[in-house]
């Protein structure tokens, strides 16, 4: 969710398979210096596809010996999936960060085979999005300041994931701003 | 072209077996137009993006970039319609820059074709090639077979019954540039309207022989009127169990740079 001169990236933290919780502890959340990647989806995937970034994004700081952009880096996770466009990863990632130029707030989506979502207000991905898509539409404001941003994003996720029984058990926030990043833990309904 | 990886197609449709539902890829369930007229042509399209029956994206860009003269419109499984024209795109620029000469629209419709017809129909994109080149104006549709057209005035995508009936009662030879433009962008609206995988703006590339034009959001009919109150929560809403924050400056503690002098001990280089 974009904010002003700040983005918030979130997620819950329950893996299960079907209706069975497996852990209460599972973040699908990454950081590839400044960018941040969201994951939803098949868990093994999600294992493989964060290692894959991780191994691009290391290799890319070595060889431009710098951080990648969340722009460079959402145009390298779209190709990377499309390269699998006949055998996908069962995932939909979101990233989020701000430019390191421009400072400018930048998120996006994308679906399993790489198609990017750029939105200018928020981007909603997994078994919860369309609860998402309904608290988003009707909680997002242009330029909140990080403080109403943490609000309204947790507001968001928490009311979502209790009307989706796959979702929830804790969720993670991240408020990222120019200097500094924020991440909290939220309390939230364990069943 | 190092082509697709299938490695995790076998798990796909053993995971598909056993009852896994397959990810749904975002669609472009679309109306996209193009129609020539004197001295140019003229293409057109939604806004909207979907990825089954909800509205995945709102404002999004179906008019693609070919070579400055060459521009695409497309419809169809979105991600197909991206990387096909841009994959086309850089095949066209450098042959063009092999060949020395401009790139031609029937040059890049029959790449569009030969590429989609050796995979198919599995790659579903199905577009509105339209162009100026030193051989005149053409618009071409390909569909995702490999099939095309060459016709005065074409619609495509989940909207091109609506876009079509206002082509086939309005319509006429020998168009001005403002009437087309009218006219496609007529077409997309009707799309917009009576077509529920079509919706949000119109966007309209003109391609003349000097130059081309892109309006971006040309008719905005589906503005999101502005709240009257405000949902803000305050301060303090949300109960947080754990916090921390990680400051830039802060990273300076954990990583320390030093300058390695350059002159003194050079490597061990084997003699």
């Amino acid at each position: 969710m974009v904010g002003k001169d700040c983005v918030a990236i979130a997620c819950d933290l329950r893996l299960g398979v079907q209706a069975l919780t497996v852990s209460n502890n599972f973040p699908k959340i990454f950081q590839y210096g400044d960018v941040f990647l969201g994951l939803t989806g098949l868990a093994t995937d999600v294992n493989t596809v964060s290692d894959v970034f991780r191994y691009k994004t290391n290799m890319y700081r070595l060889r431009e010996e710098r951080d990648i952009a969340p722009r460079t880096f959402a145009n390298l996770v779209s190709s990377s999936l499309y390269e699998r466009r006949f055998g996908p990863y069962f995932v939909s990632p979101v990233v989020a960060g701000l430019d390191p130029k421009t400072s400018k707030p930048f998120i996006c989506g994308f679906d399993s085979i790489g198609c990017i979502d750029f939105a200018k207000d928020f981007i909603v991905s997994g078994t919860a999005s369309e609860q998402l898509f309904g608290m988003c539409e009707g909680l997002w404001e242009p330029d909140m300041e990080p403080d109403a941003l943490f609000e309204t994003i947790s507001q968001a996720l928490l009311n979502a994931v209790d009307r989706d029984a796959l979702s929830g058990w804790g969720a993670h926030v991240y408020i990222i701003e120019k200097d500094k990043v924020t991440k909290r833990l939220l309390k939230g309904r364990q069943d | 072209m190092p082509g697709f990886d299938f490695s995790n197609y076998n798990r796909n449709a053993a995971l598909h077996a056993r009852g896994v539902p397959l990810p749904k890829a975002t669609s472009t369930g679309t109306t996209i137009v193009g129609c020539i007229f004197d001295g140019g042509v003229v293409i057109a399209a939604d806004t909207r993006a979907t990825s089954g029956p909800i509205v995945a994206d709102k404002n999004c860009e179906k008019l693609h970039y070919i070579s400055p003269q060459i521009w695409c419109a497309g419809a169809g499984t979105a991600a197909d319609t991206e990387f096909t024209t841009a994959l086309i795109s850089s095949q066209l620029e450098l042959h063009s820059l092999s060949t020395g000469r401009k790139p031609r629209v029937v040059t890049c419709m029959t790449l569009l074709k030969q590429h989609l017809f050796r995979y198919q129909g599995h790659i579903g994109a199905y577009l509105v090639v339209a162009g100026c080149d030193p051989t005149g104006t053409h618009l071409f549709t390909v569909h995702a077979h490999g099939s095309t057209d060459k016709l005065p005035y074409v619609t495509m995508g989940s909207g091109s019954l609506a876009a079509m009936s206002v082509f086939e009662t309005q319509w006429k030879p020998q168009l001005s540039e403002e009437d087309a433009i009218k006219l496609a962008s007529d077409a997309i609206m009707a799309g917009i309207f009576n077509d529920l995988g079509s919706g949000s703006n119109v966007d309209v590339a003109v391609i003349t022989k000097d130059k081309t034009t892109l309006k971006r959001n040309f008719i905005r009919p589906n503005e999101k009127s502005a709240k009257l109150q405000s949902y803000a929560f305050p301060k303090g809403t949300t109960a947080v169990l754990n916090e921390k924050v990680i400051k830039k400056n802060d990273i300076g503690r954990y990583v320390t740079v030093e300058e390695v002098p350059l002159d003194e001990e050079k490597m061990d280089v084997d003699t």
